[in-house]
């Protein structure tokens, strides 16, 4: 039996951007494929939305292995985009998530600033896509040694682009990188650029080191440290955010790993969640952590999911 | 349809230097195929050891008193498998499966070598079950380092025409590889397809042996898995498809067995260059 949300009285739907979700928590890019192996767990079209792990232009063949180490509460991972290209990815995944009738935010990668115009042009007038999801902050991407996220113009640029090769009426949301001096600087940035919304936060860069060979462990040396380690850095976040824009839509993620971990983002300025790494220790957390908000709140007495959105942010409530 | 089970530990007893631990499964048994694997939690919820660790299935019972259960077999070597060594019976113990494509099967009663190294030998029981079903010869070697590593002898004697046993450092059976004993049993039971499951070099060098024979292998590979389930793109490796074009295949839902001839041994750990995708100079 595919586990799907448990009918609850507390009104667990959202708003974001454009959108009206049913359920606040969303997979999150990387960490659920297109959604089809974890189908066979959950009801993939019961959660808020399948964001896809990131596609570009061209099929990709990835970084070689070792591309995973597992580190205290957490793992890094150095994947480098592998992906079949828009092209295969639109007649095959998107195929299958529309039939299943899932609600589908496509995260977009590019090498440079045309390319995530390409890709973003390529999935216009596709059904089912509800939102685009800009992965400007994958630390993996080699761009010159440059990240997009890391620079507000570099940001802005590709957000700009992407603007203008989808329709206005489609939702953009901005993946932001934790690993700047400053992250509501880069947030302003890309909101002037045109996103509608922020989804807050990637990866860290990190690094581990095998102490048999004294070497890194992953073969791209450096990768992304994801899981309930990096939980208080991606709060921090997106408070920061919400304190500097009040009205962006965010979908917060970073470590969730249970009810009671997502609510702290909700409170710090979430309109909505993803799951990631905990979904390769539990592949129906996206459900279950939707029950375990629902229950947390009905505890509480609360009748809708809105009524702990920036619960900690004593001056906007 | 593979499963979330909460179960618990019936049984984890050690045998030679592994732990055989038997956990109650639900389901598992009925959809089990030989060469499926089980992902196990490492703790509870708030373990801070977050990624499954993979397991082929051993033996599973769709019956037994205590229902459905599955056997797996763990060689403690780091704080995941020292973890799942130390369990005890009733422990609490979270399993995802049954994961990963079947071993393929002969269609015709064709004969069989299977090789296992280690406890790298653990899928090939219900497997060799299988093929006897079908009438199949099955002709066995096990090997590893040396004796106390060996695992399943008296299982393989017992379901088997032959059992060749090897060992690096001649404790049990002839002293050196599996790859030193394969010809001559491949030349006796006119054998027709090679199972193999082990490490990856002598994976390798089994497939390397069947090739000149000019017959079938399948191998059944060990990558690190963050997800089990195809996820995470973690265990990928380089595989020649049907249509003559590598790509980085997900070993947990591409496999874990593969045709030995389609895996691009060399490459392992790289990228080869005319992989599908890949930088023009590969990835190494």
């Amino acid at each position: 039996m595919k586990r799907v949300p448990k009918r609850t009285s507390v009104d667990m739907s959202i708003e974001l951007a454009k959108l009206r979700l049913e359920s606040p928590v969303l997979t999150a890019s990387g960490c659920a494929a297109a959604g089809k192996e974890l189908d066979q767990f959950i009801d993939i079209s019961t959660i808020g939305a399948v964001v896809t792990k990131s596609v570009m232009l061209e099929p990709r063949s990835g970084r070689a292995t070792p591309r995973m180490a597992e580190t205290p509460s957490g793992m890094l991972n150095g994947i480098g985009l592998q992906g079949p290209g828009i092209d295969d990815f639109i007649e095959k995944d998107l195929a299958w998530l529309n039939q299943k009738g899932a609600k589908t935010i496509v995260s977009i990668a590019g090498n440079n600033v045309e390319e995530f115009g390409k890709v973003a042009d390529k999935l216009r007038d596709i059904p089912g896509v509800i939102g685009i999801e800009v992965n400007i902050s994958c630390p993996n991407v080699e761009n010159r040694g440059q990240v997009f996220a890391c620079d507000p113009y570099a940001a802005a640029d590709v957000i700009n682009n992407v603007r203008r090769n989808v329709s206005a009426s489609m939702p953009l949301f901005a993946k932001l990188s934790p690993d700047v001096t400053d992250i509501t600087e880069i947030a302003k940035s890309v909101v002037k650029a045109g996103a509608d919304g922020l989804s807050v936060i990637n990866t860290l860069l990190g690094m581990v080191i095998d102490t048999d060979t004294l070497l890194p462990r992953l073969s791209g040396k450096t990768g992304g440290l994801s899981g309930p380690a990096i939980r208080p850095v991606a709060v921090r976040c997106v408070y920061q955010i919400r304190k500097a824009l009040p009205n962006i839509p965010i979908i917060g993620m970073g470590g969730i790993r249970s009810g009671r971990d997502a609510v702290e983002f909700f409170a710090a300025g979430a309109n909505a969640v993803s799951v990631g790494t905990t979904v390769f220790n539990d592949p129906e957390a996206c459900v279950r952590v939707h029950d375990e908000v629902a229950q947390i709140l009905q505890d509480k007495g609360l009748r809708s999911l809105a009524e702990i959105i920036n619960a900690a942010h004593e001056e906007l409530i | 349809m593979p499963i979330v089970h909460k179960g618990t530990v019936v049984d984890n007893k050690k045998v030679g230097s592994y732990f055989v631990l038997t956990a109650t499964a639900a389901d598992m048994p009925k959809e089990f195929k030989p060469g499926n694997f089980v992902a196990v939690a490492i703790g509870d919820e708030r373990s801070s050891l977050i990624l499954r660790r993979a397991f082929s299935i051993y033996q599973v019972n769709d019956r037994g008193v205590y229902g459905g259960t599955v056997d797996i077999v763990i060689s403690p070597h780091g704080p995941g498998t020292d973890y799942l060594a130390n369990l005890k019976r009733n422990d609490a113990i979270n399993l995802v499966g049954p994961l990963g494509k079947p071993f393929s099967l002969p269609k015709d009663p064709v004969p069989c070598v299977l090789v296992g190294g280690g406890y790298g030998a653990a899928p090939l029981f219900t497997l060799a079950e299988a093929l006897t079903a079908r009438g199949c010869r099955v002709d066995f070697i096990l090997g590893a380092s040396t004796q106390e590593k060996l695992f399943g002898m008296l299982e393989a004697r017992r379901i088997s025409t032959t059992l060749t046993v090897t060992t690096d450092d001649g404790t049990s059976g002839q002293m050196g590889r599996v790859t030193d004993a394969l010809p001559e049993v491949i030349k006796k039971s006119n054998a027709a397809v090679i199972y193999a499951c082990g490490p990856m070099k002598m994976l390798e060098a089994v497939a390397n042996v069947a090739n000149m024979h000019g017959i079938v292998s399948q191998t059944s590979v060990e990558e690190s898995m963050a997800c089990g389930i195809g996820v995470c793109m973690t265990c990928v490796l380089p595989i020649i498809g049907d249509d003559g074009i590598t790509r980085m295949l997900r070993s947990c839902v591409d496999g874990p067995a593969f045709k030995g001839d389609k895996v691009r041994w060399d490459q392992v750990g790289k990228i080869p260059s005319d992989t599908w995708g890949a930088p023009d100079e590969g990835v190494n």
